[in-house]
């Protein structure tokens, strides 16, 4: 993996921060071209890792990418699925066996269809698959070389204890997409342990890694204690505690731990790019 | 120590998130749970150690419990609230409580009896942000406070189509009762509690059968008045935002789940606060937690209930009897409406 990795959030709305800044993204990023330019300005810092949620949008963005494939050799993504708000409105709306049908291809009361079969057996593995087919779909013809599955199922299935999910999830997408599954976490200490339990060795974790201890679910101290005995691949995300640390000093933080191998982060002009990319170059 | 014994009842969505929340908390074994759909049960029967019933009187005649967690729909809240403290089982019900004033009366003065903790799932009091504003407005910050509005947007329904029980009034769907409830109760406990509607518009956009919008006016006890201006319809929202403004004669403040903003015409000295705008933002005003999902209020309001049976005491936060209260304030904008 690559040390920087740009992420999603700036494009569609997604401060952790502040609703106000939620919304001047949403303004600024109304256009797939306003992402794409800053997907270019990426490139031509070297930032060759895209980091996303399999949002709609995303699918506009892939189609570009195949459409002018000589300009993004070498360009990776990785996906981040699902997109949680999709089925969280969803099940809000139409409940959970709704939103099944709603994104299920196919009639899922019809053994006709690979759904339909999946649904009436409660092969939940099969489901399972069939939702990350749907979800990968836009990929197509993109080098996917890690698939992310988000926090909030990450850690449902932790809190449920529904850790051999993990190990079929694993299991699924080295098989049929070649990849290296990913995880990303609000309870780094807690999954580690999940993962190891299932036999899963030396996982690719994203999780939050800051100075300030902001969204480090049970306390900085035993995230550290990881960092520096586990194995396990980490890359850290919000890295500013959502906009509120330095970077410099927040980017000085991740330097104390070897073992990180990439940080996440979002960011909407060129210079603000650069300057976070060469703080990274520089500490890790 | 001997851990509690929890089980939940209803597996949608908040039901499920309650279950991983209550399935990591180191003082809880979660038991069992209880729902009708035979696809989610038997996903915990292939997946997890957990037993599953269908019905949850078998289920808590079944099982050993300490608590019960109702993530039902609404419609259902009184009957299984009212069969877990006949039984002497403290409950956590999700929101809103009753959908029948006169039966959440009953369930308040129930658990009351029985001294049985008791609280509904109104999230936004373990947010930090709107915590640190009662907070402000106890020590005055703002002077005297002449007006409040109360908002929330979403993405709920955004086109026109049928839906599930959301959709319908009578078992508790609708803007109001889903969306509108948070923001009553969060002005009823930081602000003051409305005793008087002076006009209500309860607007229909793509739902046939209730509201997506709700616009009302709010009198409080004390004569302060305030707006209530909620819209699940709102598509430039990515998720639910609440939030509340408080207009003092000393100044102003705006809170919503991630900030506070705060503006005074003068210094406020005992707090640090400066003349002009202050910002004080989530990171440093989140409740810590020890396991996080879609959000540290999440968790926080459960360890909370989970505290208070062990340290047996009662909430200060979200009892059921503050919860009423909200379900008589949304009782009274029904009936307003029909004025207009």
């Amino acid at each position: 993996m690559e040390k920087v990795l740009l992420g999603d959030n700036q494009f569609f709305a997604v401060s952790h921060l502040s609703d106000e800044r939620s919304r001047a993204q949403a303004i600024r990023f109304k256009d797939d071209e306003s992402i794409i330019r800053v997907i270019d300005q990426a490139i031509e810092l070297g930032i060759m890792t895209f980091m996303c949620t399999t949002h709609d949008r995303i699918a506009n963005i892939c189609q570009h990418i195949r459409n002018n494939p000589v300009k993004y050799n070498g360009f990776k993504i990785y996906p981040c699925m699902p997109y949680a708000h999709k089925y969280a409105n969803a099940i809000t709306e139409l409940g959970i066996i709704g939103t099944i049908k709603q994104y299920v291809p196919g009639n899922i009361f019809s053994t006709l269809t690979k759904g339909g079969v999946a649904f009436l057996s409660k092969d939940f593995i099969r489901l399972m698959e069939i939702f990350i087919d749907s979800e990968m779909k836009m990929f197509k013809g993109i080098d996917t070389p890690v698939i992310f599955i988000q926090n909030v199922i990450v850690d449902m299935l932790l809190g449920l204890k529904m850790f051999d999910v993990f190990k079929e999830y694993d299991l699924y997408i080295r098989r049929k997409y070649n990849a290296e599954p990913g995880y990303i976490t609000m309870n780094l200490p807690a999954l580690i342990d999940a993962l190891n339990s299932t036999g899963i060795e030396k996982p690719i974790i994203c999780s939050s890694i800051n100075r300030s201890g902001f969204r480090m679910s049970g306390g900085k101290e035993i995230y550290e204690k990881y960092l520096n005995e586990k194995e396990f691949r980490p890359i850290a995300m919000q890295v500013l505690a959502a906009g509120a640390l330095n970077p410099g000093e927040a980017i000085e933080y991740l330097g104390k731990f070897p073992k990180i191998e990439s940080v996440l982060f979002g960011a909407s002009s060129k210079s603000h790019l650069k300057e976070t990319k060469e703080l990274i170059e520089h500490f890790l | 120590m001997i851990k509690l014994k929890g089980a939940i009842i209803g597996l949608g969505k908040m039901g499920l998130s309650h279950a991983a929340i209550i399935g990591a908390h180191p003082d809880v074994n979660l038991i069992s749970v209880c729902d009708t759909s035979s696809l989610v049960l038997d996903a915990f029967k292939k997946f997890s150690a957990i037993k599953t019933y269908n019905s949850y009187q078998k289920m808590i005649d079944d099982m050993t419990l300490d608590f019960v967690i109702v993530a039902t729909p609404t419609k259902y809240h009184y009957q299984m609230v009212k069969y877990a403290l006949d039984r002497g089982l403290h409950v956590f019900c999700e929101k809103p409580f009753s959908l029948n004033t006169s039966q959440g009366k009953e369930l308040v003065d129930l658990a009351a009896n029985k001294m049985l903790v008791n609280q509904v799932g109104f999230h936004n009091h373990f947010i930090g942000t709107f915590r640190e504003l009662k907070r402000l407005l106890d020590k005055n910050v703002i002077g005297e406070i002449v007006h409040f509005t109360g908002e929330a947007y979403g993405p709920v329904v955004t086109k026109e189509k049928v839906g599930t029980w959301r959709s319908k009034p009578e078992e508790g769907g609708g803007c109001l009762y889903d969306y509108a409830s948070h923001v009553i109760n969060l002005i009823q406990e930081i602000i003051g509690r409305p005793e008087k509607i002076c006009g209500t518009l309860l607007k229909k956009i793509y739902s046939r059968d209730v509201e997506d919008g709700v616009y009302s006016m709010l009198k409080l006890k004390s004569g302060l008045t305030g707006t209530l201006l909620v819209n699940w319809s709102d598509e430039t929202y990515r998720k639910m935002a609440t939030s509340l403004t408080i207009y003092g004669k000393k100044g102003k403040i705006i809170c919503d789940a991630t900030e506070i903003k705060i503006y005074l015409k003068e210094p406020f000295v005992p707090e640090k606060l400066d003349k002009g705008w202050t910002m004080k933002y989530i990171t440093d005003l989140a409740i810590p937690v020890n396991f996080y999902l879609r959000g540290e209020e999440y968790s926080a309001q459960l360890d909370y209930f989970i505290e208070c049976i062990k340290d047996k005491r009662q909430v200060i936060y979200n009892s059921f009897e503050q919860a009423l209260y909200t379900d008589l304030v949304i009782e009274m904008i029904v009936k307003d409406a029909k004025n207009y």
